[in-house]
């Protein structure tokens, strides 16, 4: 296999194809401003004129995109002799579609099929810098911004080098399916040309082709990992086959953040059937503090659960000792600012509004491999930020950096959960505490209670209506603060949010955290005086992004007080946003699903429609969807309506998928999940428990209306799809029962015997049937 | 520790492991079979739904001495040699998976549901327990539907 470009240029190019070094990027650089979206406040708006939304012009994404761009010409995109195309994104594939999108851009720009392109995990490689975080739906956006012209270099230098070999011009070839042809019928597949290609010149004035050209991008691609996933054969971290790894569980703390005090049958356990090690885990490590627990390694994880549920351990209590979910609101309560306009009687709209913890719960729970010598180690993990964990893992076993090898396995989902590295902190001890490969996997009724959480929030919101106006929106938002520290996904951003370690939240954390809320959280709205503001709370909590992190619940809640508002106003709530929404492209995602569901139909009694609408990393959604209320503490939604404009779309298929996900994430989010944290500990454990949306959960109509490519910049997909589709939800459910939703998730009863604080589960014994 | 003979996909195996201990970690962590998910390993979460003698059990709630002598058959073992099964084929038709994690399980749930009930109602597929954390259930109907009109 002859390697395109793959290193700086200083480094050996005897086998490289360095074309995509500067010139592409300088060209992206220049063309970067242009690429923001712009804000469209040009039409006719109610009054008051509200500013544009500094998230208009400047997003997290767009930060993500700035500064990716300059160590782009670094990613690694090949050409085998077999003719095969290889991209190695660096980026975590963890069923978002990013994969298949990126492959797709470059089958596009150099002419292959699909299938001919493989798109592996990159290993933490830091010479990215900022440009190996997965984040902020902002993965799309940065290969938009970069690969076309980078794969439309290797189609060019490709052609180059057939020309050399045949003497002619290259403007005379052209290419089929990864063969490249002359007039005079001479063709020659990539695979033959590569090696001359990687001795060529950078070629310079390349252009990627024209929307209008497009074979492969928009059109439905299957997933490039479909085959291997049906099949069984697609390999996530536990499958792995590293030599001699041994699997390992935890027991953990009786409370989040607990403490090991000491093992009291240390003996016992060891000598128990297939254990090999038992190994206290302290807390520590660099940049974060990893959860502490008493390790079993064993043959299985069969013995290994078996054992680690006969340990005797005596436990010390954790910092959110005594503290349950009333006492965490009731905290964040007291610490929400004031609002500034004051309530003006009958025209104001009003709410206070809760949010329990949630959890990420992505079926392949924490999970690492590491294998610890004496100078060097070897990582295996699904990773966001791998890079920073790389970073962090050196620095907790006194190596070098570049001696930890941190390979990025594809995970089994993520929503925001594998941006820190917690279960690569763990095995790493536990490895450097056996002297084996340690395979580590959390129980899920630790990876439900000792994971990092979606943090616990209290928002407050006051609207005041003038003449018929809504002339102000204030929203104050309480929550236990995030857990940033990851930074941008390498060791300075993330060193200036850690430091000081010990300190759950620092200057440069809070500092991270309100520079998140800012550039993600905005209202589509013209109201007036808008303000949204964000006072983190320190208690010393896990915690750590959940998909659309604070937009979510802050957008939900918006959502809810504009269907009030257009109550309160004797409006119809569609009619009212398209009054007050400030951007067009806000408004026809809203006509969309107005037209397709039928809105406004007659409902029987118990049953009702609810709309909602958002913008989100360039991209705008709508939804409506219908909901049965008839038992409000079992309410299904029984249709939704789907519009998404991300601006040019690549794949349909991902598209639909990431939007049908994020319903079934908000039908659960919004009716049935939430975490109960007493004592410092959450009760839930399992799926049985926290109840994340099953098949008979899932609407059976089901309508995703993708808008056309409309010219505008490449909007963000991942997270965009949680908000209207929260709303209306909620707002149907509203609708429905004649209530107003205040307190998520809306049906949250202890329905279940929570496992003991401290333990594991039994085994669950079930006879096969005769 | 025990003998443990059965059939693994059409292989007869011969495993050492305690009478008690679960299919699942006999897969995977003895036989290197990995195509079965741990997700909960109570019977709750159904990614490691395997076959046993044609029929849906899930792999981390049975005993290894239970499926004495009896055929496994995993993901891995669904295909005809290189022709999928049409509840694959389906599955690939209609772009199911995210992440994929589930899938195995969810197409093993599929599979047995269709050997019980030829032409499934929604009804019937409501009754699948197995949980999809990235939301697939709406391609997961259709490919069940389209899967029962492919059954040979």
């Amino acid at each position: 296999m002859n390697e395109l470009p793959d290193a700086p240029p200083l480094v050996n190019r005897r086998t490289l194809l360095t074309y995509a070094v500067s010139a592409p990027v300088l060209t992206v650089a220049a063309g970067f401003a242009a690429n923001l979206a712009t804000p469209g406040t040009a039409h006719a708006l109610p009054l008051p004129l509200t500013p544009p939304d500094s998230v208009d012009y400047y997003d997290v994404g767009d930060s993500i995109v700035q500064t990716s761009l300059p160590t782009m010409p670094l990613v690694s995109l090949t050409v085998g002799t077999d003719g095969r195309v290889k991209l190695d994104l660096p980026r975590l594939e963890s069923g978002t579609g990013i994969a298949t999108a990126v492959g797709m851009m470059v089958a596009e720009e150099m002419d292959v099929a699909l299938s001919s392109v493989d798109v592996t995990a990159a290993d933490a490689r830091p010479e990215l810098v900022f440009n190996q975080i997965t984040g902020g739906s902002s993965g799309i956006r940065c290969f938009a911004a970069a690969m076309p012209l980078m794969a439309a270099a290797a189609r060019a230098r490709l052609i180059n080098a057939a020309a050399q070999q045949w003497g002619l011009s290259p403007s005379t070839l052209w290419v089929v399916a990864g063969v490249v042809f002359a007039p005079d019928g001479r063709n020659a597949a990539y695979g033959e040309l590569t090696a001359l290609a990687a001795t060529l010149p950078l070629p310079v004035n390349v252009t990627p082709k024209p929307a209008s050209q497009y074979k492969v991008i928009g059109k439905r691609a299957t997933r490039l990992d479909a085959l291997d996933i049906v099949t069984g054969r697609k390999k996530y971290t536990m499958d792995q086959a590293v030599p001699n790894a041994k699997p390992t569980m935890l027991r953990m703390p009786t409370q989040i953040r607990g403490t090991v005090v000491r093992v009291n049958n240390l003996g016992t356990v060891k000598a128990m059937p297939g254990v090999i090690d038992v190994v206290v885990v302290p807390t520590g490590g660099s940049i974060v503090p990893n959860p502490p627990g008493v390790a079993v390694m064993a043959e299985t994880f069969g013995q290994a659960w078996t054992a680690a549920n006969a340990l005797d351990v005596t436990w010390g209590d954790g910092p959110l000792k005594g503290q349950s979910n009333d006492t965490i609101q009731a905290t964040l309560k007291a610490a929400i600012l004031p609002l500034a306009v004051p309530p003006l009687g009958a025209l104001t709209v009003e709410g206070e509004f809760q949010f329990a913890a949630a959890t990420h719960a992505p079926l392949e729970v924490e999970c690492a491999i590491a294998d610890v010598r004496a100078d060097s180690a070897e990582i295996w993990a699904g990773l966001q930020t791998p890079i920073v964990c790389q970073q962090s893992i050196a620095a907790d076993l006194g190596l070098p950096q570049n001696k930890v090898k941190v390979h990025v396995v594809p995970s089994g989902g993520s929503f925001g959960r594998r941006l820190f590295w917690d279960p690569v902190q763990v095995a790493a001890q536990v490895s450097r505490l056996t002297g084996r490969p340690c395979k580590l996997m959390y129980h899920r009724a630790n990876d439900v209670r000792h994971t990092r959480l979606r943090p616990p929030q209290y928002h407050k919101v006051r609207a005041t209506l003038l003449l018929g106006q809504v002339i102000s929106f204030e929203q104050r938002i309480a929550a236990v603060r995030l857990d940033a520290r990851h930074g941008f996904g390498e060791m300075f951003s993330a060193a200036a949010g850690s430091a000081p370690a010990s300190v759950q939240q620092s200057v440069g954390n809070l500092a991270y955290e309100e520079v998140f809320f800012k550039t993600m959280v905005a209202s589509p709205y013209n109201f007036g005086v808008g303000t949204k503001v964000l006072t983190p709370v320190p208690l010393d909590m896990n915690t750590v992004s959940y998909r659309s992190v604070h937009i979510q619940p802050a957008r939900s809640v918006e959502e809810i007080i504009v269907d009030e508002i257009a109550k309160k106003l004797n409006k119809d709530p569609v009619a009212f946003r398209l009054e007050y929404l400030r951007l067009e492209r806000a408004r026809a995602v809203l006509r969309a699903v107005a037209a397709a569901a039928n809105w406004g139909k007659a409902m029987p009694a118990g049953f009702a429609q609810g709309c909602a609408v958002h913008q989100e990393s360039r991209s705008f959604t709508a939804c409506i969807v219908e909901i049965d209320c008839r038992v409000p503490t079992d309410a299904r939604v029984t249709k939704a309506t789907i519009a998404i404009d991300v601006g040019s779309p690549i794949n349909p298929s991902g598209i639909e998928a990431q939007m049908q996900g994020a319903l079934a994430e908000s039908i659960s989010l919004v009716l049935t999940a939430g975490l109960h944290i007493k004592d410092g500990l959450p009760l839930e454990g399992s799926y049985s428990q926290y109840h994340f949306a099953r098949m008979k959960h899932y609407p059976k109509d089901v309508q995703v209306i993708i808008m056309p490519a409309n010219g505008g910049a490449i909007g963000g997909l991942g997270e965009v799809g949680l908000s209207a589709s929260s709303g209306a939800i909620a707002n149907a459910y509203a609708r429905a029962t004649g209530t107003r939703p205040r307190s998520f998730p809306l049906n949250f009863p202890i329905d279940f015997t929570p496992f003991p604080p401290g333990a594991l589960p039994d085994p669950v014994v079930v006879p096969i049937a005769a | 520790m025990s003998t443990q003979t059965f059939n693994v996909n059409g292989q007869a195996v011969n495993v050492d492991a305690p009478d008690d201990m679960a299919l699942l970690w006999v897969l995977r962590d003895k036989l290197g079979i990995t195509g079965p998910k741990y997700g909960c390993g109570i019977n709750v979460c159904k990614a490691c739904t395997c076959h046993v003698n044609g029929k849906a059990v899930t792999a981390c709630s049975t005993r290894v001495v239970d499926v004495k002598g009896l055929n496994v058959t995993t993901i891995e073992g669904l295909a005809t040699g290189t022709k999928l099964h049409p509840v694959q084929q389906a599955w690939l038709d209609h772009d199911v998976a995210q992440c994929g994690f589930c899938q195995p399980g969810q197409i093993m749930a599929a599979v047995d549901l269709l050997r019980r009930t030829r032409n499934p109602t929604d009804e019937d597929i409501d009754a699948i327990q197995n949980v999809c954390r990235c939301g697939t259930y709406g391609r997961i109907r259709q490919a069940i539907k389209a899967a029962a009109a492919m059954m040979p």
